[in-house]
């Protein structure tokens, strides 16, 4: 039967023995709590770069600063995306709880737009900014900022691509134990990262333009 | 095959989702609402221009901080459940390492600013 599985179609049989390893070794929560020990240790990494960025937020160079470069009502759409993105996975939770696949999915892919709008938005910023002469190299404030914010959007980034995936993943597979726990692990990341956000947007935006 | 009343979410995900489950809509809802709230009003106060900096700031790292335990508590469900005691373990760990990062970078780093007499930089 297995090796009749591994004829016709090994890759999906190593990933169903692979499922199956999972489920019965690990009931997920050994997992989820991995990965909160890594959140954690991403939260340090944000800390060095906020310490770094309140540090050197007033090293202007003769640059711009935050309040010629920055626009609130722009920040304020971009806060909104991600706050709203946030609670479309928590509805993705929620109805993998109750075992809708089509809902799942579907406010997965939307909070997968919401993350793109995101990250278009901020990339935006970024081109903008640079094209001012108001890059990265103008100024300590400036490399600070760009650090920090960017680190930021690369996550995010990572979080849509894990998203993807994660979609496909549950084409294929349904709501298996395996994903359940992978849509978990997500949901604490795509958290952790809104949350990572208030403080930018106040750390960085409001305290800067106030 | 699993209820859909939404009043009672079904405790289906709490075997595997190890101890991260006590989602419902409500708490979703709540979460959702407290923070736009908190979102909305300091970007409204910064953003009239009719309060000074020195009300704004603070006020603004205020609600920021309340906003952040809302997403801890409504979206990252972090409680008192007895199967969340690690996690919770490492997050105060994490604090408190955060907290010696960033005050003291800033402590440290005003020290030696104040410090610094003019002429002490190379200058070119």
């Amino acid at each position: 039967m297995t090796t009749q599985a591994i004829q016709s179609e090994p890759i999906s049989a190593i990933a169903d023995s692979i499922d199956a390893h999972e489920e019965h070794h690990d009931d997920g929560s050994t997992t989820t709590l991995g990965f909160w020990i890594y959140l954690m240790s991403d939260c340090i990494l944000f800390a060095s770069l906020f310490a770094s960025f309140a540090v050197l937020r007033g090293q202007l160079a003769g640059g711009p600063g935050a309040r010629e470069l920055f626009s609130l009502p722009y920040v304020a759409v971009e806060t909104a995306c991600l706050l709203v993105s946030s609670f479309t996975y928590g509805m993705a939770m929620i109805s993998m709880q109750r075992g809708r696949q089509a809902q799942v999915l579907g406010w997965l892919v939307l909070t997968m737009l919401l993350g793109l709008g995101f990250v278009g938005m901020e990339v935006h910023e970024f081109a903008d900014l640079i094209h001012e002469g108001a890059g990265p190299d103008r100024s300590a404030f400036l490399s600070a900022f760009f650090t920090l914010v960017g680190t930021h959007g690369l996550h995010v980034t990572a979080g849509i691509v894990w998203m993807l995936v994660l979609i496909l993943h549950i084409l294929r597979r349904g709501l298996s134990p395996a994903n359940q726990t992978r849509l978990m692990c997500l949901s604490l990341f795509w958290h952790f990262l809104d949350v990572v956000w208030i403080g930018v947007f106040t750390v960085v935006y409001l305290m800067g333009v106030a | 095959m699993h209820g859909a009343n939404p009043s009672m979410p079904v405790p289906h995900g709490e075997d595997h989702a190890g101890g991260a489950s006590h989602a419902s809509v409500r708490s979703y809802v709540v979460g959702f609402v407290l923070s736009v709230v908190l979102t909305a009003i300091p970007f409204a106060l910064v953003m009239s221009g009719t309060v000074s900096a020195s009300t704004a700031v603070p006020a603004a790292l205020g609600l920021g901080a309340v906003q952040m335990v809302v997403h801890l508590v409504y979206f990252l469900h972090m409680d008192r459940a007895s199967s969340r005691t690690w996690n919770m373990a490492a997050f105060v760990f994490t604090v408190i390492v955060l907290v010696i990062l960033v005050v003291g970078s800033l402590w440290v780093m005003h020290n030696l600013d104040v410090n610094m007499m003019p002429g002490m930089m190379p200058m070119e």
